[in-house]
């Protein structure tokens, strides 16, 4: 009648916090692009909105290419900060805020500006509508970016920075 | 397509972002520390929040075009998310990954962050900004260089 309890702590140290919260999140940010495809034929990604929006403010016919497509892109990530304010507001009960150092978040938003516009594509792209779509570009792109973040992290993490 | 589009293709893109900004909120991966944990292999209970993803779109994107002719509010047909391989996708990627591992945060979870009150990510967001148009800049320079020569200039 006992559980072997061999997988039991295994399952506990790879999943301190369990697994619901992010098996369930991630059904809903895969149903939130499964809606918008459902209905649009579109398979959305949230780093374009970055360049799209960037054409409001600049001619460079790399952003131009965007124009078409800036409005909707703008009204998606106005939902994804609301959808997220919802949760906040029932679950999380007021605002929380990162303790990681405020270079770090911005030198690496620079790197993740690039990246993601060089290599066509994020987490929810390449990650969500491009593995579900089974590109095998995609499934490149994620394993190049899971891997390097792995390395990067961990190297980070051994200099000793704390967040 | 900006012109005469359907009176809910607005309203459905914000139904969409809603459901999926609120499944960044609770998966907790709109908090880099969430993700850095993933990344130092302390938790790994983020891949279920990709692959969790992946699983819906995966069903939706494979059953839609059998079960519908045309996406009812654009009209279009429906297509996998197929984009070409070059170079650029793993070297984006890395690049992509080096952020990431450093910040923590992704663009889809910086939008969502913002949503949860965390202010201090408009750091992340005003580098990914800055990120953005430096490609972009230095991209429309390469292709205005080199005239009519098709995407491959990249």
């Amino acid at each position: 009648m006992v559980a072997d309890p061999v997988p039991l702590q295994l399952a506990a140290e790879l999943f301190p916090n369990g697994i619901s919260r992010y098996a369930i999140g991630g059904l809903f940010v895969g149903l939130g692009a499964a809606v918008i495809y459902v209905g649009t034929g579109i398979s959305a990604g949230a780093s374009t909105f970055l360049e799209s929006t960037l054409s409001y403010v600049s001619s460079r016919s790399r952003f131009q290419q965007y124009v078409a497509s800036r409005d909707w892109r703008l009204v998606f990530t106005f939902g994804i900060v609301l959808g997220a304010a919802v949760y906040a507001v029932v679950y999380q009960g007021g605002a929380w805020t990162t303790e990681v150092s405020w270079w770090r978040l911005l030198i690496g938003g620079v790197f993740v500006g690039i990246g993601t516009r060089v290599g066509k594509g994020c987490t929810s792209g390449h990650g969500v509508c491009g593995v579900g779509s089974a590109s095998k570009t995609s499934i490149a792109g994620v394993l190049a970016f899971l891997l390097v973040a792995i390395l990067t992290a961990q190297v980070v993490a051994a200099l000793g920075a704390t967040p | 397509m900006a012109t005469d589009r359907h009176p809910l293709f607005i309203p459905l893109v914000l139904v969409g972002g809603l459901i999926f900004g609120f499944g960044l909120g609770y998966s907790h991966m709109a908090r880099p520390e969430v993700v850095l944990n993933f990344l130092q292999f302390e938790d790994f209970g983020l891949l279920f929040v990709m692959f969790g993803g992946a699983a819906v779109t995966g069903v939706v994107f494979f059953l839609a075009p059998r079960v519908l002719d045309r996406a009812p509010l654009t009209g279009d047909r429906f297509e996998r998310r197929l984009k070409s391989f070059d170079r650029n996708v793993l070297v984006g990627g890395a690049i992509f990954g080096v952020g990431w591992g450093l910040s923590g945060i992704c663009p889809g979870a910086a939008y969502a962050s913002l949503g949860i009150g965390n202010v201090t990510i408009l750091w992340a967001l005003a580098g990914m900004f800055l990120g953005a148009y430096l490609q972009g800049w230095w991209r429309s320079r390469a292709a205005d260089s080199v005239d009519p020569a098709p995407t491959g200039a990249d």
